[in-house]
C-alpha cells in the first residue's frame, strides 16, 4: 500500500512536472527535426539515387553531420565531447570558452553595478542630476546594443585596449540600467517617519545614507542584480561576435555558424543559458542570505 | 524653582500651508506655555492641528509667524541639540534591525560607546517590561510591544522632553488601557515633561496635568484645563466622579469648538 505522505510527494514533486515537460520537448524535437532535415536529406537521396524508405529517412536526419535542425542526443554528445573530453585548456573546451565569457560577465556586471549604484546615490541626493541624468540614462538604452557593440570593440582598439576590456564595457553599458533605474527607486523608498525619526535625532547626511536608505534599498538592489547579471551575460556574448574575437561564447556561436557546424551553436547556447541560470541562482542566493540577516520573514 | 521653568512657550504660532487647493490655516494664534514635568495632553479632532503644533515644537513643520521657544531656544537649535525624544503614531521601527539594533540606532547616530549603547539598551528595555526580547525583530512582536520598543527607542538617550503623536491610537481597547498605566507609572519615576497628542477622552484625563483643548479650522486652542486628579493615578479611578466631571469639561469644549461648522 503508499502511504498518503507518499502519494502527496509524488502530487507536488517538481520531479514530476519538470520531466513530463522534457518529454514533450524531446518528442516534438526530435520530430521537428526530421520534418526540418527532410528537404535536404530528400534531395541528396535524388540527386545520388538512393533507395529510401521513412525509417530510413528518420535514422539519417537525427545523425547528419550539419542538420538543420540537430536532434537532442546529437547536441549531448557534442557537449560531453567539447566540456568532458577536453582539456578546460583546449580551444575547443566549451570549459575555457565558457570561462573567458564568465569573467567579462563578472567583470562588466562589477562595472556596471559600482557604476548604477553611484548614478542613483547621485540622482537621489542632487536634484540637478535628477533633471540632467536621468533622461541621458534612459535614451542610452534606446540604441541597440547591436549597432553600438562594434563601435565600442574598434574604438577601444584602436587605442590599443583590446580582449576582456571592450566586452565587459559593452556588458556594463547593458546592466548599469536597471540597476541604476532599481535603485533610485529603493533609495527613495524609506517611509517619511523614518525619515523624520532621523531628523529628530539631528543624524548627518551620510548617516541617513547609510543607517537608513541603503538598508532599505536592499529588496531593489537584489531585485537589480538578478535582471542585470543576466544582462550583463548577454552584453559579454554580443562583445565576442562582432570582431571575430576567438575565444568565449559568442566566438563559438560566430564560428558554429560560418562553418554551419549547427551542432556546435546549439551546445554553446545550451552552455550559454546554463551560465546565466547559474549566476541568476547565485544571485538568489546571496539574497537569501542578506535577507535572513536583515530579519525579512521568509 | 526649578520647576518653573518653562519647556515650551509658544506665543501667537501661526502656520499656513500652502498647499495645491490654496491655504490651509493650520494653526492660529496658539498661546501655549509647558512647565518642567509636566504632562500636557493636546485633545481635539482631526485636522484641529494638534499633531501640527507638536511638529512644530520637533522643528518638523517651521511657523509662519509668531515665536515659539524650547528650554529657552529655538526649535532648530533645540533639535540639534536632540532636546526631545519623538514616538510616531507608528512604531516607524527598522523592520531590518533587532529590537536592540533599533534602540541603538539614536545612541550610534550620537556617536555613544559601544558598551554604553549596551547598558542602556537593556535599561530601557526594561523600563517598558519587554527583557529578553533584545534580538527579536519587529515583525515577530505584537502592535503593543512594537509601541512600547518605540518609546523605549525615544527614552535610549536621555530626553527631558517627550513628544508622543497618538502613540497608542491603533492599540485595541485593552492594550491601550495597559499602556497607559504602565505609561503613568513610567512618567512618574522619570519626572519627564510630556507632551501626548490623543483623540480619547479617557486617555488625555487619565494621563495629563494639563489638558489643551483644540479645535479645527483654523486649528486653535479653545480651553486648556488644569486636571483635578490627584498626582497618583489609577484605572480604577476613571470611575470616580472627578474623572467624570474632567471628562464632562474635556467634551464640553470639543463640543464648543464643532458647533462652527
Amino acid at each position: 500500500m503508499i502511504k498518503i505522505s507518499e502519494m502527496n510527494w509524488f502530487r507536488n514533486s517538481s520531479f514530476v512536472s519538470i520531466t513530463t515537460v522534457l518529454a514533450f520537448t524531446a518528442i516534438f524535437w526530435y520530430a521537428g527535426a526530421v520534418y526540418l532535415n527532410s528537404a535536404v536529406l530528400i534531395d541528396k537521396y535524388e540527386r545520388h539515387k538512393v533507395e529510401w524508405d521513412f525509417s530510413k529517412l528518420v535514422d539519417d536526419s537525427w545523425s547528419m553531420d550539419r542538420p538543420i535542425m540537430p536532434a537532442p542526443h546529437q547536441i549531448i554528445l557534442d557537449l560531453n565531447k567539447s566540456i568532458f573530453q577536453q582539456k578546460i585548456s583546449s580551444k575547443r573546451s566549451l570549459v575555457y570558452h565558457g570561462w573567458v565569457t564568465i569573467s567579462s560577465t563578472m567583470v562588466g556586471f562589477a562595472m556596471g553595478a559600482i557604476l548604477g549604484i553611484l548614478l542613483a546615490v547621485g540622482i537621489v541626493h542632487v536634484s540637478t542630476l535628477n533633471k540632467s541624468v536621468l533622461p541621458w540614462i534612459i535614451a542610452s538604452q534606446t540604441i541597440p546594443i547591436l549597432a553600438i557593440a562594434p563601435m565600442i570593440i574598434v574604438v577601444l582598439g584602436a587605442i590599443g585596449v583590446t580582449g576582456l576590456l571592450p566586452k565587459a564595457i559593452i556588458s556594463a553599458y547593458l546592466c548599469f540600467f536597471p540597476i541604476a533605474i532599481g535603485m533610485v527607486k529603493g533609495l527613495r523608498s524609506p517611509d517619511p517617519m523614518h525619515l523624520d525619526l532621523m531628523k529628530t535625532y539631528n543624524a548627518t547626511k551620510s548617516q541617513f545614507f547609510w543607517k537608513l536608505r541603503w538598508p532599505a534599498s536592499t529588496p531593489f538592489l537584489f531585485a537589480s542584480f538578478k535582471v542585470s547579471i543576466a544582462i550583463s551575460l548577454v552584453g559579454a556574448i554580443v562583445g565576442e561576435l562582432p570582431a571575430g574575437a576567438r575565444a568565449g561564447l559568442g566566438a563559438r556561436l560566430l564560428t558554429g555558424s560560418y562553418y554551419g557546424q549547427t551542432v556546435q551553436i546549439w551546445s554553446a547556447l545550451i552552455v550559454a543559458s546554463l551560465v546565466a541560470g547559474t549566476l541568476v541562482l547565485m544571485m538568489t542566493v546571496l539574497e537569501r542570505r542578506v535577507q535572513k540577516r536583515m530579519g525579512v520573514q521568509l | 524653582m526649578e520647576d518653573c521653568s518653562r519647556v515650551v512657550e509658544a506665543c501667537k504660532v501661526d502656520l499656513v500651508f500652502e498647499t495645491a487647493d490654496g491655504p490651509v490655516h493650520a494653526l492660529s494664534e496658539i498661546d501655549l506655555e509647558i512647565n518642567k514635568g509636566d504632562f500636557i495632553s493636546l485633545i481635539g479632532p482631526s485636522g484641529c492641528g494638534k499633531t501640527t503644533l507638536m511638529r512644530v515644537i520637533a522643528d518638523l513643520e517651521k511657523p509662519t509667524g509668531g515665536e515659539i521657544k524650547i528650554n529657552g531656544m529655538s526649535p532648530e537649535e533645540a533639535r540639534l541639540q536632540r532636546a526631545y525624544g519623538y514616538v510616531f503614531q507608528s512604531p516607524a521601527l527598522y523592520p531590518w534591525r533587532t529590537v536592540e539594533g533599533n534602540l541603538k540606532l539614536p545612541l550610534e547616530i550620537m556617536g555613544v560607546k559601544k558598551a554604553e549603547q549596551n547598558k542602556r539598551a537593556a535599561e530601557v528595555l526594561e523600563m517598558v517590561d519587554l527583557t529578553g526580547f533584545e534580538k527579536k525583530f519587529p515583525w515577530q512582536l505584537s502592535g503593543g510591544m512594537q509601541q512600547r520598543v518605540s518609546i523605549a527607542r525615544a527614552l535610549t538617550f536621555y530626553p527631558d522632553l517627550l513628544l508622543m503623536d497618538e502613540p497608542f491610537g491603533a492599540l485595541d481597547e485593552i492594550v491601550r488601557d495597559q499602556l497607559n498605566e504602565h505609561f503613568h507609572k513610567l512618567w512618574e519615576q522619570t519626572q519627564k515633561t510630556v507632551v501626548f497628542v490623543t483623540h480619547s477622552i479617557p486617555e488625555a484625563a487619565y494621563l495629563s496635568t494639563k489638558i489643551v483643548v483644540m479645535s479645527p479650522r483654523p486649528g486653535k486652542i479653545i480651553d486648556v484645563i488644569d486636571s483635578p486628579l490627584p498626582e497618583k493615578r489609577t484605572l480604577d479611578m476613571r470611575e470616580t466622579q472627578e474623572f467624570l466631571d474632567l471628562s464632562h469639561r474635556i467634551r464640553e469644549g470639543l463640543r464648543a469648538g464643532h458647533s462652527y461648522d
